[in-house]
């Protein structure tokens, strides 16, 4: 194989540099996301049209029907899962040093869940208890 | 081989890949890039979705200022951006969720549907915002 001076095996050169063994998990996540969120966006859209030009009552009463705030719900929970694991592999092809790298992954994980709690919540107030928070 | 490759101490170095600037521009290059592109522009989206969403539930002294920005002429080009990045980012994973299956990899079919997802992409993102200012949606 390669150049001289070596007395390890090639097996102990291997070990501990293959696959992690839980790949797939993240590739599947991927996936499945995508495909829920091909009619969840269709509907984002929809959706964004009919509250444009509403005002801000016609907009809660709007997000208080059960139709909206469950598909609401599914298009946050799922995009941001989504995203979290796309720019992941955006982070991991791009930042390279250590120390920025995990800095970035944690970075984007938490504006993921961040972003998710914030807008599940809003959902759930406007849907349950209506108007402004006091 | 070895030879060419050896750095002198041993250890083959690794095989590296021409990176972008040596590649002929080319139309599946320009959707994959786009793809990524527009997965980081709807990130922004969903952020954006979130604080419109926490908006409605603090109340019309936050929804009325959010509605302004995104009603501006610059709220209304990111908008269109992101009508754009919606339907783009939907066609190009359905291209990937194909080849996902083991199907079209060869170079025409790849060509073809990057044309076609760029394509549908603008057509969509236009169409959406016609019918959108005819209806009254946006003004």
């Amino acid at each position: 194989m390669s150049g001289g001076g070596e007395f390890r095996t090639a097996l102990g050169r291997a070990r501990g540099l293959g696959s992690a063994h839980h790949g797939v998990s993240a590739f599947i996540v991927e996936r499945s996301t995508s495909v829920a969120l091909v009619p969840l966006c269709l509907w984002a859209v929809y959706a964004a049209i009919k509250v444009a030009p509403l005002g801000y009552e016609s907009a809660v009463l709007m997000l208080r029907q059960p139709v909206n705030a469950i598909l609401s719900l599914l298009l946050v929970g799922v995009s941001f899962l989504h995203m979290r694991v796309g720019l992941r592999v955006v982070i991991e092809d791009y930042v390279h040093t250590p120390a920025a790298k995990i800095a970035a992954l944690l970075a984007n994980s938490a504006l993921c869940w961040l972003g998710w709690a914030v807008a599940t919540f809003s959902i759930l107030w406007v849907a349950f208890v209506g108007g402004p928070v006091h | 081989m070895a030879e060419a490759t050896s750095t002198g101490k041993g250890v083959r170095s690794r095989p590296t890949s021409p990176h972008l600037q040596v590649w002929r521009w080319h139309v599946t290059m320009a959707a994959s890039i786009l793809t990524r592109a527009t997965g980081v522009a709807l990130y922004g989206g969903a952020v954006i979705a979130a604080v419109w969403f926490a908006a409605l539930m603090v109340g019309p002294d936050a929804y009325g200022p959010v509605m302004v920005v995104l009603g501006s002429w610059l709220g209304k080009l990111v908008m269109f951006g992101l009508t754009f990045s919606v339907f783009y980012h939907l066609a190009a994973g359905l291209r990937h969720l194909v080849w996902d299956a083991g199907a079209g990899f060869n170079p025409h079919t790849a060509n073809m549907s990057a044309v076609g997802a760029i394509a549908f992409a603008l057509v969509a993102a236009v169409v959406v915002w016609a019918l959108a200012i005819q209806t009254g949606a946006v003004r």
